[in-house]
């Protein structure tokens, strides 16, 4: 073996000593009774849809069924046509951030529709959560977009169109992991 | 009328002696005369005049303890309506830690901020698993019990709603208690399982950047996490204060990221997915994002600030002497590490003083801070300035409205002052 080789042999066992240290001062000595999940397993308990739509499950509504479906199931809280009332507004406030009278809804600031698809299906009717089917979450939220002035009338919405709807704050969002940007820093 | 001597004189014997009828505690149980017999009666008795307390046994221990009944301290609920949400739904609630009555710096269980934005699940642990899965080697699931064979992970660590102290961006300081103006702030002993352990039996693949964690509330409250902090000092907790979680704080297991704001510590933990980008969910997008003047909002800003507050004096009392002196205290902390200092000043910061810290000073806890303060009786304005071993140094609220507008509605981390008036009266102003 050359010198060079041997030294880069030598370097390479003290990386793999570290690395091998390091793991087991972090408790890699643990009992390992972890079970195997199957994909029944996960999902029952993966309900997170992403931006691109990984995720949404099939099915698909329109604005007008989700309109009565929005009477019935959600109007009680959030009021007519979304206004709020016991609980947040859904609609409205676009133009409103950079003001001294913000109004933060899903329509003004959310920056993406799958998101808002997740949570509504996921967690709404706040009291009874998961009580509607696939297709009526879709179609509350063709509803509440098109109030909001985000889709046309008549938009079908599903797990293809969802994620290619351009919500109009999709940019207005500054990122400050790790570190919050200088400009909003003192 | 027959006096108390002349009842016991009646009454009749069963043997010689003394005593009496085994039936007579119930018959004076029905008189209401029980304390007549077990207390002293006989004439001049030597505890005349004492203290009722000294004069019988007390009760017995009870199972589980509680406070004395002369205590009332207890967590500040919202009323309906004060979230900013404008939520006035009975799930969606909040309790703050009343620091005006507390000391130290652990707080106690029961009195541990709480935000529940779907309410308090009634989990039952047999029937609750944690899955690890996504960009996995190996995905995998872990019940309640299984964790305990695991080594344990022990640490003290304060967590915070980076909501607490929000209505302080509000323009007129408002006449609020500690509890209201930084009550979702606490302190605790936390223990559980390293989430790196987890991890590395589940197999983390390279792609892994991010962790989506999901609750198991009726809103899946769910939150992206940096692998790089999963990686790092993250834990499972399971045990606070040396007892199992309590409900509000996520029986049977939560995520604990150290120093991150306080929702990102997903309670009621049941699945943990590993991916390459964030999920973006509406607990990182609707809530928990500071909106700046510019109409622009800071998204995963995690980290919490260094901050501190005197908790005494505070408007919870009127001081009640001039020309006396008294002990400034409080509490400062910060997401970033410990605290290097604090510093308290009397004249609203144009002189300052280094506080004592009373030790041990530990990483992401709650250090407490102490300084003599001799009151002359004329208007004082009291602050404190924490500042952290990383040498970032608590703003003047100028200095944090200044970079960030007055919507953030999150991170309000400004030294604070109190204002004491020439009655011993205190306030909270802007200085
Ligand atoms: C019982 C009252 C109630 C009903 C009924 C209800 N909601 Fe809600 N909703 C709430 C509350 C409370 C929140 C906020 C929860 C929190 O974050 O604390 C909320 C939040 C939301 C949000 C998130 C808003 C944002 O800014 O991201 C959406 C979207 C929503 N609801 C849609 C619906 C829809 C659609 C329905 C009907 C299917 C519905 N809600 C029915 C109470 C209700």
């Amino acid at each position: 073996m050359k010198t060079e080789e041997s030294l880069m042999y030598m370097r390479n066992w003290i990386l793999f000593l570290t690395i091998a240290l390091t793991t087991c001062v972090d408790g890699a000595d643990t009992p390992e009774l972890g079970q195997p999940a199957s994909e029944a397993d996960i999902e029952q308990v993966f309900w997170s849809v992403f931006p691109d739509g990984e995720n949404l499950p099939a099915g698909s509504g329109l604005a007008v069924d989700g309109k009565a479906l929005f009477n019935i199931y959600c109007i009680a809280c959030h009021g007519i046509e979304g206004a709020g009332l016991t609980a947040v507004a859904l609609v409205g406030g676009q133009g409103s951030l950079a003001t001294d009278t913000p109004l933060k809804t899903i329509g003004s600031y959310r920056p993406y529709a799958p998101t808002i698809f997740k949570y509504i299906r996921r967690s709404m009717p706040y009291i009874a959560p998961m009580s509607l089917s696939n297709d009526d979450y879709y179609a509350v939220t063709a509803y509440l977009l098109e109030l909001n002035g985000i889709l046309e009338p008549g938009s079908v919405v599903n797990a293809e169109t969802l994620p290619k709807v351009r919500m109009p704050n999709r940019d207005g969002f500054v990122n400050a992991y790790p570190k919050v940007p200088r400009k909003y820093d003192y | 009328m027959m006096t108390k001597q002349d009842q016991l004189d009646d009454l009749p014997p069963v043997a010689a002696n003394g005593l009496l009828d085994r039936r007579l505690f119930m018959k004076s149980l029905a008189l209401g005369g029980v304390g007549t017999l077990a207390a002293p009666v006989l004439a001049n008795p030597v505890g005349e005049g004492q203290l009722p307390w000294l004069l019988a046994p007390g009760q017995g221990a009870q199972s589980y303890g509680s406070p004395s009944n002369y205590e009332q301290l207890a967590r500040r609920i919202d009323p309906p309506g004060l979230w900013p949400e404008g939520n006035t739904i009975a799930g969606s609630s909040s309790a703050y830690t009343p620091h005006q009555g507390l000391t130290g710096t652990y707080t106690p269980s029961g009195l541990h901020f709480e935000i529940n934005h779907h309410g308090i699940p009634d989990i039952d642990p047999d029937r609750h698993t944690l899955v690890i899965h996504g960009m996995v080697d190996r995905p995998l699931k872990f019940t309640t019990e299984t964790l305990d064979f695991y080594p344990t992970v022990t640490r003290s660590h304060f967590m915070e709603c980076s909501g607490n102290s929000w209505l302080l961006w509000e323009d007129e300081p408002g006449d609020l208690l500690l509890d209201e103006s930084h009550g979702l702030l606490s302190g605790s002993e936390w223990s559980g399982v390293s989430l790196a352990a987890l991890l590395d039996e589940a197999g983390v693949q390279a792609e892994g950047k991010w962790i989506i964690a999901e609750g198991a509330d009726s809103g899946t409250l769910s939150r992206s996490i940096p692998m790089e902090k999963a990686m790092d000092d993250s834990f499972i907790a399971l045990y606070q204060n040396g007892e199992r979680l309590r409900p509000g704080q996520g029986y049977p297991m939560r995520l604990y990221n150290p120093g991150f704001e306080g929702n990102t510590s997903v309670k009621w933990l049941r699945s943990l997915r590993v991916t390459d980008r964030p999920a973006m969910t509406k607990f990182e997008t609707a809530n928990y994002t500071d909106l700046m003047p510019d109409g622009k909002a800071l998204q995963f800003s995690l980290k919490l600030e260094v901050k501190s507050v005197i908790t005494r004096p505070s408007n919870a009392t009127v001081l009640p002497k001039k020309n006396a002196v008294y002990e400034v205290t409080g509490l400062a902390w910060s997401g970033s590490g410990r605290i290097r200092k604090v510093e308290v000043s009397a004249d609203g910061g144009a002189t300052w003083a280094e506080a004592e810290l009373q030790g041990p000073v530990l990483p992401i806890m709650l250090t407490r801070f102490r300084l003599p303060w001799r009151w002359d009786g004329s208007p004082a304005i009291l602050q404190s300035r924490a500042t952290d071993e990383t040498g970032r140094v608590q703003p003047t609220r100028t200095q944090l409205l200044d970079a960030r507008g007055k919507h953030g509605h999150y991170h309000y981390h400004a030294i604070h002052s109190w204002g004491v008036d020439a009655n011993g009266g205190i306030a909270h102003v802007y200085a």
